[in-house]
Formats: C-alpha cells, structure tokens, sequence
C-alpha cells in the first residue's frame, strides 16, 4: 500500500499570519453555513409553532407552543396529495424515458468510428445556444395534440444535450476501447456489446443521469403550468404554486379577517413546504456522492 | 489451353480482385459508404429517439419562429403563398413599446447584478473549503452549502413569503417590536435583492462542486513548494490554487454570460405582484405575457423572443472571442 505524502506540519512553524488566515476562514465558513442552516430550520420550527406565536414573532429559536395541527390540515387537502402522486408519476416516466434516450444515444456519439459524427455533434449542440423560444415551442405541442396531456410535461424533459455530453464524457473516460475490441473479436455485435459489455460497466453513469433527470421533472412548474388546464392532472410544485403565492400578490388590507386568513394560510405553508421538500432534501446526502462523480465527470474532457 | 489455366487460376482465387480495386473510383466510394453506414447502423437505432426529440422540441420551434415576420394568427400556415409577410414590423413594434427600455433596463440590471454575486461567490468558497485543514469539516460543510439547491423555485419562492411576506417572519419580528410592516413583496426597492440574493443562496454550494472538483486535482507538490519557498496560505490560495482552475473559471464565465440575458424568468414570474412590476418585468416575462395569457399576440411574442436568443448569441460569441484573445480558454 503506497503510503500517503504528508506534508509535515511540525518541520516548519505555522506563521500568526497563516493563523489568522484559517481562523477567518472557518470563521466565514461557519457564517456561510449559518446562513444557509436556519432558514430551513426556522421552516421546520414554524410549521410546528402555535400559528399566533408565529404571527407575534415570538418564533425565532425554537417551537412555541408545539402543536400538529398544521400537518393534520394537510393531510386533508386531497390536491397536495394528488399532486404528489403525479410529480411521482410524471418523474419516475421521465426518469426511465430519459435514460433509454440518453444513455444509448451518449455511447454511440463516444464511439470514434461513427459515420457523420461531426455533423451530429453540431446537431445536438445549436439548439443548446439558439432556440426558437417560448411561443413556437407552445404552438409545436399544440399540432402534436399534447396540450393538457401528461406528454407535455414529460416529453420535453427526457433530452437534456447537457447530459448527453455528460454520458458521452464517461464512455470516453471509463469503458476501456481493448475491452470492446475484445468483444468485437469474440463476435459480438454492436447492440450486443451496448447491453452485455457497456451497461454493465455504466452504473455509475445511469445513477447521476437518473438523479438529474429526476430531480429536473421533481422541481419543475412552468411547463406544466402553460401545458396543462386539468386540475386533476397538477403536478405537486402547481399546487405549492397556488398554496405558497397566490396569496401574497393580494394587496393586505388591515383588519381582523386578512390576519386571520394570512394566520392559517402561513400555516399551511409552513406545512407544505417541508411536506414537499423533505424528501428530496434528506435524500440528497446519500445520493452526493453520486452528484459529485457525476460533475467530476462532466468536467473531464479529453 | 493458357486462357483457361488462366481463368480456372482465378477461379481458384476468388476473394482475390473482388475488393473492388478493379472496379470505377465512383463506384467504389460510395459502396464504401453506403457499407458503412450499414455497419454502423445499431448506432443510428440508438441515437434515433434523441434525434427525434432534440428535432420535436428544438429544431421544429427553430422553424415556428418564422412568424415573427408575419401576420399570424394561430391556425394559419406558417410557410405557403397564403401566408402575409410583414417583414421587420414586429420587431419595429418593440422597439417602439413603451415597455421596451423598463424592459431592456430590467433584464440586464437583474442579470448583470445577479452575475457580479454570483460568479465569484462559488469560486471565493471552493477556494474557502479547499483551504480547510479538516477534510471531514471540508465535506459536511460543502453537503450543507449544497442542500438548497434541491428547494424548487416555488418553494424558494414561498420561503421568501414566509420570510419577507406581509406577515412573515422580519415584518413579525418588526411588528413586535412595535415597528410597522413593510411590504417587500409589493414594493420595487426590494425586487432585485430579495431575488438575487436568494438565487445566490440557493446555488452557490451547487455551483462550488464543479470548482471544488477542478481544485482537488491540484498537484499536492506544488503546494509542498510552495510552501518550502515560504509562502503563506493565502499566497498559496493566489499563486496556486487560483491558476489551476483559471481554464475552469473561463469556461463558466463564457457560458454564463451567453446565457446572461435569458436568466430567471421563472422565477420572477413567480415573484411579480402588481406593486412591483415596475423592475420585475423581464422580456421573457412579457413574451410569455403576450403570447399566452389575454388576448395572445403569437407574432409579436415571437418576434420579441427571437431578439432576446440573438442578443444571448451576440454576447456568447463576443464573451468566447475575447476569451480566445486573452487566454488560451474558449469553447470554439
């Protein structure tokens, strides 16, 4: 086992200068993380605060006056819940199409062989710098007859040229050319050595692309906002939409009845923002490990 | 009797001479060709669905913009005699809108301001947690740095209520202290902070992998050098760690600005109320206005848009020929 070079630190000493350097930096570091911390927490906090306390400001460091309620009205609101079993829907499609599109397409585009391959590489990239915009990409959707169709949301969503280059950079990078050539000599054809040679060597590749592609469709409103007319056919981020914001571009009077209704409304969204986002959240620092390969190999270029 | 020793010798020999060297040169790259793509041809299945995708949703809306130079009505054919052309007059129209400077103004100002935070803040923390003595720290605190960036822009967007809403938490906080709540949402002063700022929040620890990734390919003996030459840390961070990710760094500023003026319009969608449309209302904001809620005006919208994507082609090419000029990174 190679042992690891160590720079000694006791061979030379340590400067006030350089002292003072990695206290500000821990220091700074800290705040950054501070800053980033508490506005999840006062969240987590809030939505299990008396909403009165909440609304009096008395809720700054810790839960007032615990209370659950909050989570028993959300559990009745049947659009959250069928949002979120749409968002799953609309995600788990997305995150399958999407890797039988990128993920064979991303191999043929790294083999060096492949007839035309300049043109194709220009073909995937123009539309990453010029597109025909919002407009023409509506009226397209509407001469497909996808408008207030789930494929509106999906279909889209399943080519990220981004993440074809992505895959490609890892063929490039990791599936070893002596190995295919092997498998070539033993007679195997190209599709044969695709699903027995290649995929086997991809996990690493289909879990990042299925983990962008998921999160991608997950978080997204706008396609499914000018797409889809069916109330029943929401997605959960288009229900948030109305529960979180709607409500606040009305102007606030003063008087009893607005701050009652902001009281319930504020606590319902306190609710409904954990509601939606603690699964991703929690989920993401297993996953990080993958993310992370994930851009590493995104940044690997020859 | 020569002639058919000859030919029973060939005969003999068969693979000999049919490689086509004895056919015409014409004949025989095209055979060549059409050969291999027929070799190749479980690529062409394979890249088949991409294909169609990237044609369907990118290059068939790459033809739609044709009526930006037309008389459109939706329903009308977009390229027959029958369609009534009209040349640059929709874009004449913009220009000549009333909203078209707020507009313009609107746009950079959000996307310039939102570009001097944002680029450098996640190269100052991957140099911050590079810089870190512990790895373990180094980690955890990038895990949180990186955590917000999985929020959806309306949750950002109904956390920002909740914080800076009419009865959110700083107006509460104000009211109990006897002060008088103040409207962030509905005036224009506090637009461009509330979403520049929480753009930045949510991205920069997203944004501080790829660097922190470029970072730690650094090569530990130049740090040992660096060292040995009595080099502080900070020096280090200047004289070390900044030139090996310089070709990074360029790489995302010139892709940052091609995509400078197309930023965000989702979110500030989501943002605009009637108090502060005044700073919020972006060109995208208004194409989507215009082309698909009222009484929807396709060409115009169309038109408009066509001239935001040339104006983000302009600024990439311009941001990669300057990058070619004064370093050896571009992406062309």
């Amino acid at each position: 086992m190679a042992k690891k070079m160590k720079v000694s630190n006791h061979a030379i000493k340590e400067t006030t200068g350089d002292k003072v350097f990695y206290a500000v930096n821990v220091l700074l570091l800290g705040l950054m993380a501070l800053i980033v911390i508490y506005p999840l927490y006062f969240i987590i906090i809030a939505s299990i605060s008396d909403p009165d306390a909440v609304l009096g400001g008395e809720v700054i460091l810790y839960p007032v006056k615990v209370t659950f309620s909050g989570f028993k009205k959300i559990l009745e609101r049947t659009d959250v819940w069928r949002g979120y079993l749409n968002t799953i829907i609309y995600t788990v499609i997305t995150a399958v199409l999407a890797l039988v599109v990128t993920i064979p397409a991303g191999w043929a585009l790294s083999r060096k062989n492949l007839p035309g391959k300049k043109l194709l590489m220009i073909y995937f990239i123009i539309p990453m710098f010029f597109g025909g915009g919002l407009i023409p990409f509506y009226n397209v959707m509407s001469q497909l007859r996808l408008i207030n169709t789930i494929w509106a949301v999906i279909l889209p969503a399943i080519l990220s040229v981004w993440n074809l280059f992505m895959v490609r950079t890892f063929f490039e990078a990791n599936i070893p050319e002596g190995l295919v050539e092997a498998a070539r000599i033993d007679g195997a054809g190209k599709f044969r050595i695709f699903f027995s040679v290649v995929l086997p060597l991809s996990k690493a590749i289909l879990a990042v692309m299925a983990l962008y592609y998921a999160v991608g469709q997950w978080n997204s409103y706008f396609n499914a906002m000018i797409f889809l007319q069916d109330e029943k056919l929401y997605p959960l981020q288009l229900v948030l939409k109305e529960i979180l914001i709607a409500s606040e571009s009305t102007m606030g009077g003063s008087g009893e009845t607005i701050l009652e209704q902001y009281r319930l409304a504020n606590q319902i969204k306190y609710v409904s923002v954990i509601v939606s986002s603690a699964p991703v959240i929690m989920l993401y620092p297993f996953v990080q490990k993958y993310f992370n390969q994930g851009v590493m190999m995104g940044s690997l270029k020859e | 009797m020569a002639k058919d020793k000859g030919s029973s010798a060939s005969a003999s020999l068969p693979l000999l001479g049919k490689r086509g060297s004895t056919q015409s040169p014409d004949k025989s790259k095209w055979t060549q060709r059409m050969k291999k793509l027929r070799e190749n041809y479980p690529y062409f299945v394979m890249l088949l669905p991409a294909l169609l995708v990237v044609f369907l949703f990118n290059y068939l809306p790459i033809y739609g913009v044709l009526i930006a130079f037309q008389d459109f009505m939706p329903g009308d054919p977009i390229f027959s005699k029958y369609t009534r052309w009209i040349g640059f007059q929709n874009f004449i129209r913009f220009f000549q809108d009333v909203q078209f400077w707020p507009l313009m103004k609107n746009t950079f100002l959000l996307c310039v301001f939102g570009f001097i935070i944002g680029f450098p803040l996640p190269i100052l923390i991957a140099l911050m947690l590079n810089a870190l003595k512990g790895r373990k720290a180094a980690k955890y605190l990038q895990t949180i740095y990186t955590a917000p960036h999985f929020i959806s822009l309306v949750v950002m967007v109904g956390m920002l209520t909740l914080f800076f809403g009419r009865y959110g938490l700083v107006n509460n906080i104000i009211a109990g202290m006897g002060g008088e709540r103040f409207s962030y949402f509905l005036e224009s002063s506090a637009f461009r902070p509330m979403y520049i700022l929480s753009s930045n929040w949510q991205d920069f620890g997203w944004s501080a992998i790829i660097y922190i990734a470029a970072l730690s390919g650094v090569d530990p003996g130049l740090h040992e050098a660096a060292i040995v030459d009595g080099a502080t840390r900070f020096q280090r961070i200047i004289h070390v760690d900044l030139p090996a990710i310089m070709p990074m760094v360029s790489v995302m500023l010139i892709m940052s600005i091609g995509g400078l003026m197309g930023v965000g319009y989702e979110k500030a969608l989501l943002m605009q109320t009637d108090g502060n449309l005044g700073v919020s209302e972006l060109i995208a904001t208004y194409v989507y206005k215009q082309g698909l809620t009222g009484v929807p005006d396709q060409a115009y919208a169309t038109a408009i848009g066509l001239f935001n994507s040339v104006i983000n082609v302009i600024l990439l090419i311009i941001a990669n020929t300057t990058s070619k000029k004064f370093s050896e990174n571009s992406l062309w």
